[in-house]
């Protein structure tokens, strides 16, 4: 089988690897660059725990080949805090414990961070149907909801 | 397994057509990538048609939009022109998975993957949307949608042709379309029953043209040509409405499964066509 040259942006790093055609972008994150923060859950798009943006688009990284991702701009959990700072959604996770084994935490945090890029003053219903891709089997939703609520109040008051 | 991105169409179509085994068109992704980790299909050829100039575009055309085979779900919700024409389309496609999901899946590839349950082909059919079949030697026809999906999995599409774009036409003055489905929960599930249903009013408020179209109660999208005539020439009265109801009922053709029973399938079905026929004409009146 012969190996796909891939040349793409992740994180707003050039990168470059290569990878077998069959290969996802998640597998391809994981094993070939390291970023094992992408979590593979279910491998079949339902779980959201390698949610991942895909040139400004939220999906699954489990669902995307390695090859797609080639002249594409990826972002993935591991470029979500600044330099030496966290994300003012990570913050709030762990200020209101909207976490329990961690699996879900970064697809969650992604698919949040995309939500409020989207609409910086969402209600609990718009939250809940966002975030509807993401399963969290500790069954912790209702603080994860309300730090996303309460993380999009903060940023409309900065 | 072999992956190409090919420039043009000419070439996808080209690729496609010479490959002595299996090969699979890639636009979104989500069916694909989860019957390749299941097993479940084996290509020898994986075509990704996103590279392809104008297949991630949605253009004005004769009045209505012609969607191109890339076009995710997330796009389509967002473009007004479309959202005000096909509001039922809008919200069949919408259907379809979870943010994430939408941010891939296609309607062209929810036809394609032919499931009897596909959300938004009875709203496509309903509409009367027409989807252009690109052929190898660059030859094109455009076939209407319910021609496509012609049983659970299986589509007419010939070696080497793709669909690679759905035309909407343009809505006629006082039009209205919806799409119901019934999951046994609120978000992200597969049809248990979908009824799509779009109309046109004249001025007085009464049905001229109706087409009326259920999902997932036969190994195809139905269209049920006694539900149209049920509301053709009423003004969608109580009585009309219940006449559909029964004919969209009896012409329901479903299978007992864990999702639901014969019996249970056929009484939604008329309860669906009946609300969305409800809701297609407020929102012809609405587009007065």
């Amino acid at each position: 089988m012969s190996l796909q040259h891939v040349t793409t942006t992740v994180n707003g790093d050039a990168t470059e690897f290569l990878c077998d055609a069959a290969e996802t972008l998640l597998d391809a994150l994981r094993d070939r660059l390291g970023l094992t923060g992408s979590k593979e859950g279910c491998a079949s798009g339902d779980c959201g725990a390698c949610s991942v943006m895909l040139d400004g688009r939220l999906v699954c990284s489990c669902l995307v080949l390695a090859a797609e991702a080639d002249g594409r701009e990826v972002e993935t959990i591991e470029g979500m805090a600044g330099t030496g700072e966290l994300h003012p959604l990570q913050t709030k996770f762990l200020e209101l414990g909207a976490l329990q084994c961690g699996i879900c935490t970064p697809g969650f945090l992604v698919a949040a961070k995309a939500l409020l890029d989207e609409n910086p003053d969402p209600d609990e219903t718009e939250v809940r149907y966002w975030l509807a891709g993401n399963l969290c089997r500790c069954t912790g939703y209702d603080k994860i909801i309300r730090a996303v609520l309460e993380t999009a109040a903060d940023l409309r008051e900065e | 397994m072999r992956y190409e991105a090919p420039r043009t169409l000419a070439d996808a179509t080209g690729m496609l057509a010479s490959c002595q085994g299996t090969a699979r068109v890639l636009a979104g992704g989500t069916d694909l990538l989860v019957a390749l980790r299941s097993g479940l299909v084996e290509p020898e050829l994986v075509v990704d048609i996103k590279r392809i100039p104008g297949m991630a575009d949605i253009v004005a055309e004769d009045g209505g939009w012609r969607v191109g085979a890339a076009v995710p779900g997330a796009a389509l919700g967002h473009h007004d022109g479309v959202c005000r024409a096909w509001p039922g389309v809008v919200e069949a496609v919408e259907l379809i998975g979870s943010t994430q999901i939408q941010g891939r899946a296609t309607m062209v590839g929810n036809l394609c993957n032919a499931s009897p349950a596909a959300d938004s082909v009875p709203a496509m059919m309903a509409a009367g949307a027409l989807a252009r079949i690109a052929g190898p030697d660059g030859t094109e026809r455009d076939v209407p949608v319910g021609d496509v999906a012609i049983g659970p999995g299986v589509t007419s599409l010939a070696p080497g042709e793709l669909v690679a774009s759905i035309f909407l036409p343009e809505t006629p003055a006082r039009s209205g379309d919806a799409y119901l489905r019934l999951i046994p929960r609120t978000e992200m599930d597969i049809a248990v029953v979908g009824a799509a249903v779009s109309l046109t009013l004249d001025e007085g408020g009464c049905c001229t043209a109706a087409k009326v179209v259920l999902g997932a109660v036969g190994p195809r999208a139905l269209v049920v040509e006694d539900g149209a005539a049920a509301i053709l020439g009423t003004t969608l009265d109580d009585e009309a409405l219940a006449a559909l109801e029964r004919v969209a009922s009896a012409a329901a053709r479903p299978i007992d499964d864990k999702r639901g029973t014969v019996p249970y399938r056929r009484k939604v079905a008329g309860v669906l066509a009946r609300r969305a026929a409800h809701i297609a004409s407020r929102r012809a009146g609405e587009k007065s």
